[in-house]
């Protein structure tokens, strides 16, 4: 998206993006009223988490796609990025799980 | 004694250098934040009882500065496009913005923590107060190193757009990778913090 | 050493090029050029490496001769460490603690990384530099700042950290000043390792050679890419670790301490609900892959230095390189082995022992390839080859003992005893330490344009390897009757130990007079850099690119930016009018 092609032939490409980064906005707006009207139910916590972290997830998604253009990015970017989630998810799950407690969330 | 690949891509990889580096930064972050996220699940499950965010937190302050920091995000990026459509006083408006919008986002912060001390909650209180403060904490040095970087780009660092517009528009994006990732972070830190 | 600009062409000029001459302070304090930031990590990591060898050689007067007064230098180190000359036990501590920080985080890392990373990698990629000049000095202050920072620890009240290099909670969070300086100065370490990881991965991927592609690079080359993903992930966990130390320290958090503590006969007033696991868990996230990067850059520098004297290719090289990413990958997932005895269920440690079974694979894979490599080889033992040698048994040594303490049933009784301590140092001292030395002498002709001293060179080696196993391998029969690691008198008050005394003694005077054989090498380092002979270019008759840049190359390295036509180890090709083709020749 930054070479040396020259910027006119990207001013019709731009006015697309900029489009969807309005959409996006809308939605992650949407998304965050959703997220706080769920939190105002009191769902029991297992139930909430999920639910917030899957909202969560969404709006993360979208932000990384679209605002930081992870959806049409070079395959090594997305090599250097699927290595780091594996060892996050790593991270975040063995912990917890040596503990007697790490199969439930109060 | 030139760089290559500073601002032509590099044909197999079809990437520049700034961008990789930018990329493998933000990664890790990733694990920066991961560390105390996972923290953070460690100590709340081996605690007799956990706080809900809302008991303790101000909801409505903190939503208020999610809408602040997703807008600063769309911002940024205008801002970026405008330099993709050699508008440089539009990316100077929208970059004002972005650095605005990030200021609001501290004033708010700084209201919170404050009336966080002044109730006599400090990070020595409990660990949902330690694991709170220590997050947003190093979030919102994130957010002060974000701002500095992109008020760089709008004041002195500006004078780039004359001399080598490619480079100038490749550096507003990289550092508009980092600051969608620190509202990518707040994304998250939110309802985990606020609202669980 | 001299780095003088000189006119470059051939790399793509997007913007203006500018000569002018540089002011001293630019050119070689803050320099950008990764030549003379790889020399000043490796310099400065060299004075790391003897200042924490002289910690060692302090504790082992204690190990050898517990309560014994050290004759004269026991009389300089004062009274609140040394009375009469006899060693406190906070002071047997603060060594311990300081030598292993120093040693790893000051000592093998930057030498191995920072320094021969620095200096050889891009020339052996053909690059005029690093993708990011400029962080690379900034990594380099970065390092210097937290190394001056670990030094300045000795000098606040109540000395340095004294809570191990693995500074566990919730003694470190109760410990005196210096464990706070340690946690600035880790942030310091980190940061410079951080930006050094972002720099060599972007270099190695985007600044390689026309034709260099990734199978072609030298295994140097994979090692040091490889080590830079690891430095890059495993690090931050914990500098927020570090940071959480801090605060339960300075802020009164509790994240590592637990309620209910009680030091000293005195309730902490903390509000508690922390777990010290915490800290174990976040630490060993990083210090597990933290030994990979001490020892892959080693098996980087060897492969080199075996492929250039046995005059042959590396046997195996696609296996070796599918090991080390295949190890960097698993080094992620074993971490809880050195915490076995910790009370985590079953199935987790089930887990964990697999994974560390698992690991074994691929390093043994590596070290039987090099091991071939040597198989029909026109062997040279030159000072570097005779180096390059020695650490394959040793690492295989140090492997092999690493096997029972990976198997939880077997660490029950071996678990933080002297077995451990002579477990990884075999693989780190005779392993990674000797590597080092190899590629100094393997490399100096490079930097400098002479070649160190041979004589000098046999002595230190054959002196530095003989004491080695003297120090270390007494450790295993310590650690197998059973005499804990960390113990100020070195198990001096316990029955049981009587009887293997003696092998602290053995230890001790190996440490010493391996002190006095590197006298051989210090003398020989710097007298060869003025009075050594000159070389030319290419002294070892060495395929890889670096080789084919001026000794020592200019700034920008290249006058024409180099293009790979083949393999990196072509040796011995029959037909050739030589017996190897350099890499980038046409």
């Amino acid at each position: 998206m930054s070479d040396t092609v020259e910027h006119v032939d990207h001013a019709v490409d731009i006015d697309r993006h900029v489009r969807i980064y309005i959409t996006v906005f809308v939605a992650l707006m949407a998304l965050t009223i959703i997220t706080v009207a769920i939190s105002r139910l009191h769902l029991p916590v297992p139930i909430a988490v999920t639910v917030a972290l899957l909202v969560a997830t969404v709006k993360g998604t979208l932000v990384a796609c679209y605002f930081m253009h992870l959806i049409s990015e070079k395959k090594l970017i997305y090599a250097v990025l699927g290595v780091t989630v594996a060892f996050f998810v790593v991270l975040l799950a063995l912990p917890v799980l040596t503990t007697s407690n790490g199969y439930w969330i109060h | 004694m030139d760089i290559p690949y500073t601002v032509e891509v590099r044909q197999d990889t079809g990437l520049i250098n700034g961008k990789i580096g930018i990329w493998l930064f933000l990664a890790s972050e990733v694990m920066l934040f991961g560390a105390l996220f996972a923290s953070y699940i460690l100590i709340r499950t081996g605690s007799q009882s956990w706080p809900r965010g809302d008991t303790i937190l101000n909801v409505p302050l903190a939503t208020i500065n999610t809408i602040v920091l997703i807008t600063s995000s769309v911002t940024m990026v205008m801002a970026w496009a405008s330099l993709m459509r050699r508008r440089f006083e539009t990316f100077r408006l929208y970059m004002g913005g972005t650095i605005l919008l990030g200021l609001v986002f501290l004033i708010i912060k700084f209201f919170e923590y404050s009336h966080k001390f002044e109730t006599g909650l400090y990070p020595s209180t409990n660990n949902f107060l330690a694991i709170y403060f220590t997050l947003t904490g190093l979030h919102g040095l994130h957010v002060i190193g974000g701002m500095a970087v992109n008020a760089y780009f709008w004041g002195p660092g500006a004078k780039l757009w004359k001399t080598n517009p490619e480079w100038f528009t490749n550096r507003v994006e990289h550092s508009g990778l980092f600051w969608h990732f620190v509202d990518l972070v707040w994304i998250f830190l939110f309802p985990t913090l606020y609202l669980l | 050493m001299s780095t003088e600009p000189a006119a470059h062409h051939g790399a793509h000029v997007t913007h203006e090029v500018h000569h002018e001459e540089l002011g001293f302070l630019w050119k070689y304090v803050f320099s950008t050029d990764h030549k003379v930031i790889g020399i000043q990590y490796a310099i400065t990591a060299l004075v790391f490496l003897f200042f924490g060898f002289s910690l060692m050689m302090l504790m082992r007067w204690q190990l050898a001769y517990p309560g014994a007064a050290l004759p004269l230098i026991g009389g300089l180190l004062g009274d609140s460490r040394m009375p009469g000359g006899t060693m406190l036990p906070e002071f047997y501590n603060e060594l311990g603690a300081m030598h292993g920080t120093i040693m790893v985080f000051l000592g093998v890392v930057p030498l191995a990384v920072g320094g021969f990373g620095n200096f050889v990698l891009p020339l052996q990629i053909g690059a005029p530099d690093m993708a990011f000049p400029r962080l690379n000095m900034l990594s380099y202050w970065s390092f210097f700042l937290g190394g001056v920072t670990m030094l300045a620890s000795f000098f606040v009240p109540g000395g340095a950290a004294q809570s191990g290099w693995t500074s566990y909670a919730p003694l470190s969070i109760i410990a005196g000043t210096g464990q706070t300086w340690w946690l600035i100065g880790m942030i310091f370490l980190i940061t410079s390792s951080l930006l050094g990881a972002i720099n060599f991965i972007t270099t190695t991927i985007q600044l390689r050679a026309k034709g260099l592609s990734f199978m072609r690079f030298p295994f140097f080359v994979w090692a040091q890419f490889v080590t830079a993903f690891l430095l890059l992930l495993a690090f931050p966990p914990l500098e927020a670790a570090s940071v959480m130390q801090l605060m339960d320290r300075v802020a009164g958090t509790s994240f590592f301490l637990p309620s209910g503590l009680v030091v000293s006969g005195q309730a902490l007033t903390n509000a508690g609900g922390g777990n010290p696991l915490l800290w174990q868990h976040l630490f060993w996230f990083l210090a597990h892959p933290e030994v990979y990067v001490l020892i892959l850059p080693a098996m980087g520098i060897v492969a080199e230095i075996i492929a250039n004297n046995t005059r042959k290719p590396l046997w195996g090289y696609r296996s070796m390189v599918y090991s080390l990413v295949f190890l960097g990958f698993m080094s992620f997932i074993v971490w809880a082995h050195h915490m076995f005895m910790t009370g985590m269920g079953t199935a987790m440690a089930a887990f964990f022992q697999t994974t560390t079974m698992i690991i074994s694979i691929p390093s043994v894979v590596i070290l039987t390839a090099l091991i071939i490599s040597l198989w029909g080889g026109s062997i040279r033992f030159n000072t570097p080859m005779l180096f390059a040698t020695a650490f394959l048994p040793m690492f295989g040594i140090g492997g092999l003992t690493g096997l029972p303490l990976g198997l939880n049933v077997t660490d029950i009784p071996l678990h933080d005893t002297y077995y451990v301590i002579g477990h990884f140092h075999y693989v780190v001292a005779p392993g990674t330490i000797l590597a080092l030395f190899a590629g100094i002498y393997y490399w100096f002709p490079k930097a400098t344009g002479r070649k160190m001293n041979e004589t000098l060179g046999k002595i230190h080696f054959w002196g530095s390897f003989v004491c080695m196993n003297v120090i270390f391998m007494p450790m295993f029969w310590l650690g197998m009757a059973g005499v804990s690691r960390r113990l100020y008198d070195g198990g001096a008050s316990y029955n049981f130990a009587q009887p293997v005394m003696h092998l602290h003694v053995i230890s001790s005077w190996g440490a010493w007079i391996m002190a006095i054989f590197q006298l051989a090498f210090i003398f020989n380092f710097f007298w060869s850099i003025w009075k050594g002979a000159k070389t030319s270019d290419n002294p070892w008759d060495a395929t890889t690119i670096e080789w084919a840049a001026p000794s020592p190359p200019p700034h920008g390295n290249f006058i024409h930016l180099p293009q790979a036509y083949r393999g990196p180890y072509e040796y011995s090709v029959p037909g050739a009018t030589r017996d190897f083709v350099p890499q980038c020749e046409a």
